[in-house]
């Protein structure tokens, strides 16, 4: 009898400690709560010329289609590529996109959307304009900023996708601070 | 044995095709490539000319959103200073040669730059005349 008892307690014990780890386990550290880490060398050496990279899980699947059908003129400037890297990039970035990842943050990101939309640029995304609603506009004019494409000014681990409060440190308004130069290949 | 003779052959011609390869380019070759163009396509061409190549560089073209494209506004009005990129700042490392060992010395890098930039300052693509006038400019700055 007493055999039982003490069996049945070491298999709660051993069941709840289990329980316990696979819940921790999911959040290990920020990684767990960041979009996942990708690698793709020419997204990485062509997109990151000019801005940071931006993490495909920011936006849906149908965003970048439209981004990289664009080209030509990306947001004021011929972007253009040949067709062979542009589909390469293109197919990294819809496999990894924010409808194509089960993160939590591009979830949010895809459920804000409307369906019939595709915005091309992050910061028009509903979900992230509802996170940024808090920060007045001059703050993003402050020289170490600049604009809003610039997210990884704040969000200092933006590289690693983590985007958690945690990690923003936001510039003050100091002209004396040259921009952080971003991370990114040299040309 | 004949089998051994097409492996002996077939790593020679490797070996030589990685030695082409690993040959990099440098500015100088790139300015003969756009030298031997222009005299293909330009009947009244008489070389390159540095002075043209600032001009090109410091042009600044109005554009029908009534904003200004100009070399100048990603590079800086100093080729051997890192320039900005426009509305990320974006650092982006300086042009002229003299301060970066890595510029135009990748021809398909400096072709698609060119495609890419003179699109969006002139509106077309430059000629070799003019990518050799900008280059020898470049190559001049010291």
């Amino acid at each position: 009898m007493e055999k039982k008892r003490g069996l049945s307690f070491a298999l709660l014990a051993a069941s709840v400690l289990a329980t316990g780890g696979l819940l921790a386990g999911g959040h290990q550290g920020d990684v767990g709560r960041g979009l996942p880490p990708v690698v793709h060398a020419q997204w990485q050496a062509e997109c990151a010329a000019c801005h940071e990279p931006y993490h495909p899980g920011l936006l849906p699947a149908r965003s970048w289609l439209a981004v990289m059908a664009g080209l030509p003129q990306h947001f004021g400037q011929d972007a253009s590529l040949d067709s062979a890297t542009r589909q390469s990039i293109e197919g990294f970035l819809v496999t990894h996109a924010a409808d194509r990842n089960a993160s939590r943050r591009s979830e949010r990101i895809t459920a804000s959307i409307p369906a019939g939309s595709a915005p091309l640029r992050i910061s028009e995304a509903p979900y992230i304009v509802a996170k940024h609603a808090k920060i007045r506009a001059d703050v993003f004019a402050r020289p170490a900023i600049g604009s809003r494409a610039n997210c990884a000014a704040c969000h200092t681990t933006a590289a690693r996708g983590y985007f958690d409060e945690s990690g923003v440190r936001i510039p003050k308004n100091e002209a004396s601070i040259a921009r952080p130069a971003n991370a990114g290949t040299a040309q | 044995m004949r089998t051994r003779d097409t492996l002996m052959l077939s790593l020679a011609a490797c070996a030589l095709a990685l030695v082409a390869v690993a040959e990099a380019a440098t500015p100088r070759s790139l300015l003969a490539g756009y030298d031997s163009e222009a005299r293909k396509t330009e009947p009244a061409f008489t070389g390159f000319d540095p002075r043209r190549g600032e001009a090109l560089f410091r042009h600044e073209a109005k554009k029908s959103d009534g904003t200004t494209a100009s070399c100048t506004g990603c590079h800086t009005a100093d080729p051997k200073q890192a320039g900005r990129a426009r509305v990320t700042g974006k650092e982006i490392a300086p042009l002229a040669p003299i301060a970066n060992a890595e510029r135009f010395t990748d021809p398909a890098r400096a072709e698609r730059w060119f495609q890419r930039n003179c699109n969006d300052v002139l509106a077309r693509p430059c000629s070799a005349q003019e990518k050799g006038d900008f280059l020898t400019y470049l190559l001049s700055v010291q």
